[in-house]
């Protein structure tokens, strides 16, 4: 085995190996026959699992069945931040890769001295190590703890892709038969002995405070075993579950509360109102975009976009179970980042970290920065409260939505030139957003919802917006379209009303709504058909490349118009202008509402580990952000969260869901990316085109209600 | 007190208040934590089970109500030994995502089936109408379904 040449400097590991070097973090060979998978990124229903098992047994050359994985815990797992971004692929998926094809050669090195054969003369299969002529040994004969005791090697080659036979095939989901079959799947269902039920009440809005409450009578109530009051932190343990509902609806009733700020219109226009506290920076310039060449027969077009405050309402209530002993805690949640999680619980608890074990359990669906972390600190909160006894806090539907981190309202102002040629020669794109990541593992505070309701509050840390290339706010806000001048600016506007936070795709759902219906604007300006439009101003091959396809797909006809009911629209994104390409056509049928009737998507992801697992979640990508640019807004007046259930929130239904066709463009040679944000801004886009094709109106604030379509029918 | 329910074809005893919601009863008592909590208003289907043969959300039914009625859960809809056909047509389309809505879907699938074994797509989307799915796995689930039916027609 070749060691890394100390004179190169700054070679790097593949993904989260960087960081977490030793192979005994990733792996186990068994002597039973079977393989321990460990990995820091955790299931939330996007199917990683069951991609990562495939990525490790290829190396490994056994079969999938022979994998057992372990829930991440602080107790053991790698630290690998937080499962976002669509970056579990790239960085723990390429660590497994790369350790489990160090692994196979530390096996084979020790099959080859045991049998005194060369290396060249064995082959593996299902963990059988064979000699060419005769004579075999397995890796459970040959694993030993000291066998993976190191840290990884840089030199270790990984399979060619013409070579394998797990990645690249649709092995089913790992998860999916215990789901259908009613089985405990999620942290819901965890029952520990003696398990007793939390309840928190809030306060009516953010900054309220609890003035007075007699907490005497809900004592008395029954199965109320304590009631937590820590400065404006109010929750109830009971013995049973309704009880402790019961208990949590009396305190609500009889609480008092001094309201906090007012709150602004809820209009996301409000953003522009708070240019002073902007951070401004141009993030792209090309040419020379403030004065541009004269060009004769130039059009100019302006256009502002906005989305609104929109939630991850995921179908379960966010969920946590706390157990101390002894003065240390144990901690299941459905946090996306168990390690960041318990360095703001210890700052929370004044605890030391070792003292805290935080251990993943499935949660519902998961779109980003939803509650789940938050929960987790009242279930601890309430615990502390009955040492020795496990309490599993559950919030009602009305905390999660009143609760949970929104995605940040936008407001977008784009402008452009064409020349008589009908090509953008200047492109402008502005933007206004709050920070997108408020997640606990921030700098200076903590991002635990209960921890700023204490009697003695721990501020927030401050709302970070992670940086470009990726980007927060400013995700995909640079064109991937080539113009000779362009200038796009981001106006950060930190603090927010309601807290923001993380939620699929960030600022790329807006920017690339954006920019996507406003390349439609242009092209009708300049008369050109849209798909057409988009080619010529494109050089990226695998850009072109999904945009034909799904042209090709939807059986697109250049130039077609829409019949004033029916329409179809085509949008386009490269996910952070560095991950999935994706091209989406939308078909609407517009009546008393918006209806979208078809969705075509061409994806490219680059190399597909499990293609059914990469379809499976741009179906869901390109129904929820239908959902999202059709419907949904939270609502809220000048005290808190006005959207309390699924009555005020709605999604689309069975009834409604689009019939969705999607190809895959397989790229075997190329890195594979993650698939799980993509959709969403092309899929907005599309359907705000196919509107415009199908009536003549241009839809620009997000979501396309009908009250909208009668407002802009009347422009 | 002492409530005496039929789940899954069983009669088990219940120490509950009489207006305890079925879901909690079922989850916290009987140990049936396949039936879910989403929104406890009835809105998302998440809990549903059937009752004498009609779907209904258990998060908004008290325990009185049910005393003397025939329930079946998602437990009871096949063994692992044998699955029902809706369940094996979910795994061959890989009709979940996070999963956490397959237990109410199923069953509000299987109420539709065992009364109508041919539905056409508009039915089956009408008999999910209150059953909400998160993740986008909508186009999944209404094939599953329809190729279930087609199995237990024998098609």
């Amino acid at each position: 085995m070749a060691q890394a040449n100390s004179t190169v400097p700054a070679r790097k590991l593949p993904g989260s190996l960087e960081t977490n070097r030793r192979l005994e973090r990733w792996l186990s060979i068994n002597a039973d026959g079977t393989v321990t998978l460990i990995t820091g990124k955790v299931e939330i229903g996007q199917g990683i699992l069951t991609a990562l098992i495939q990525m490790t047994a290829e190396e490994l050359d056994i079969d999938v069945s022979r994998i057992r994985l372990r829930a991440a815990s602080t107790a053991f797992s790698p630290d690998e931040g937080i499962t976002s971004g669509s970056r579990s692929i790239q960085e723990s998926g390429l660590a497994l890769r790369h350790a489990a094809a160090e692994a196979r050669d530390l096996l084979l090195a020790r099959a080859a001295q045991k049998l005194g054969v060369t290396l060249e003369s064995l082959t593996v299969k299902d963990g059988v190590i064979s000699v060419r002529g005769g004579g075999s040994v397995t890796y459970w004969e040959l694993a030993t703890p000291d066998l993976l005791a190191r840290e990884a090697s840089f030199d270790v080659t990984s399979k060619l892709p013409q070579e394998h036979v797990v990645v690249g095939t649709s092995l089913e989901r790992v998860d999916i038969p215990n789901k259908v079959t009613g089985k405990p799947s999620f942290v819901q269902d965890m029952q520990l002995p003696g398990t007793l039920h939390g309840r928190i009440c809030r306060p009516p809005g953010p900054g309220a405070t609890l003035k007075a409450i007699d907490l005497k009578e809900v004592r008395q109530m029954p199965g109320v075993v304590a009631v937590v009051r820590d400065g404006s932190f109010l929750g109830v343990v009971a013995e049973r579950e309704e009880q402790a509902i019961r208990a949590e609806r009396r305190m609500a009733r009889i609480a008092q509360w001094t309201p906090g700020p007012e709150l602004p219109a809820n209009d996301p226009r409000h953003l522009l109102t708070l240019q002073a506290e902007a951070e401004t920076e141009v993030i792209s310039t090309k040419g020379n975009p403030d004065n541009e060449p004269e060009t004769a027969g130039a059009k100019q077009l302006s256009a502002e976009y906005t989305k609104p405050y929109i939630a991850h309402a995921s179908l379960a209530p966010s969920c946590a179970i706390a157990h101390w002993e002894d003065g240390k805690v144990k901690i299941w949640t459905h946090s996306q980042g168990i390690y960041p999680l318990r360095g703001d619980m210890a700052q929370a608890l004044g605890l030391p970290e070792q003292d805290i074990i935080i251990t993943h359990a499935e949660g519902a669906g998961c779109y980003g920065h939803n509650a789940a972390d938050d929960v987790t600190l009242d279930a601890v909160l309430l615990a502390r409260a009955v040492p020795g006894k496990p309490v599993r806090v559950q919030w009602m539907r009305e905390d999660e939505f009143g609760w949970e981190p929104f995605s940040s309202p936008m407001v977008m102002h784009m402008s452009a030139s064409l020349d008589d040629q009908g090509n953008i020669i200047n492109w402008g794109h502005e933007l206004w957003s709050h920070a997108h990541s408020t997640r606990p593992g921030g700098k200076g505070g903590v991002n635990l919802l209960a921890a700023w309701h204490l009697e003695k509050p721990l501020p927030a840390a401050k709302p970070g917006n992670p940086p470009l290339p990726g980007g927060g706010s400013h995700r995909n806000a640079v064109p991937l379209y080539d113009f000779p001048n362009q200038k796009v600016t981001n106006h950060l506007i930190r603090r927010s009303p309601l807290r923001a936070s993380a939620l699929r795709a960030l600022g790329g759902f807006a920017n690339a709504f954006a920019i996507e219906c406003f390349m439609d604007e242009l092209a009708g300006a300049a008369g050109v058909d849209p798909v057409e439009f988009r080619l010529r101003h494109l050089k990226d091959a695998r850009a072109k490349a999904v945009i034909e396809k799904v042209a090709q797909m939807a059986g697109w006809k250049a130039n077609e118009q829409g019949d004033g009911e029916r329409g179809r629209g085509i949008g386009f994104a490269r996910y952070k202008n560095l991950a999935a390409y994706i091209a989406v056509i939308a078909e609407v049928q517009v009546g008393e509402e918006v209806r979208v009737t078809k969705l075509w998507g061409a994806v490219d992801v680059g190399q597909a580990i499990n293609p059914d697992g990469v379809l499976n979640q741009i179906e869901g990508g390109m129904i929820q952000s239908a959902s999202m640019a059709l419907k949904e807004r939270i609502d809220f007046d000048k005290v808190g969260v006005t959207t309390r259930n699924w009555d005020d929130y709605p999604i689309l239904s069975f009834v409604e869901v689009p019939e969705i066709e999607v190809a895959l463009i397989n790229r075997p040679e190329a890195p594979p990316v993650g698939a799980g944000e993509g959709t969403q801004g092309p899929v907005a886009a599309a359907i705000g085109n196919a509107i415009h094709n199908a009536l003549g109106a241009r839809l620009r604030d997000m979501p396309f209600t009908r009250d909208r379509i009668v407002a802009a029918l009347s422009a | 007190m002492a409530l005496t329910i039929e789940v899954n074809g069983k009669t088990r005893e219940v120490q509950a208040d009489a207006e305890t919601p079925l879901l909690y009863a079922l989850r916290n008592d009987l140990g049936l934590v396949g039936t879910r909590y989403g929104c406890g208003l009835a809105q998302c289907g998440a809990c549903t089970v059937i009752i004498d043969g009609q779907p209904v959300q258990s998060c908004d039914v008290p325990l009185s109500s049910v005393v003397g009625k025939k329930i079946t859960t998602v437990e009871a809809l096949g063994s692992d030994a044998s699955l029902h056909p809706l369940q094996k047509a979910f795994i061959a389309e890989q009709a979940a995502q996070c999963g956490y809505c397959a237990s109410g879907i199923l069953m509000a699938a299987k109420a539709l089936l065992d009364s109508n074994n041919n539905p056409s797509d508009a039915e089956i989307r009408k008999a999910l109408e209150r059953n909400l799915c998160r993740c986008g796995t909508h186009s999944r689930i209404l094939r599953a379904i329809k190729n279930a039916a087609k199995e237990m027609r024998g098609a």
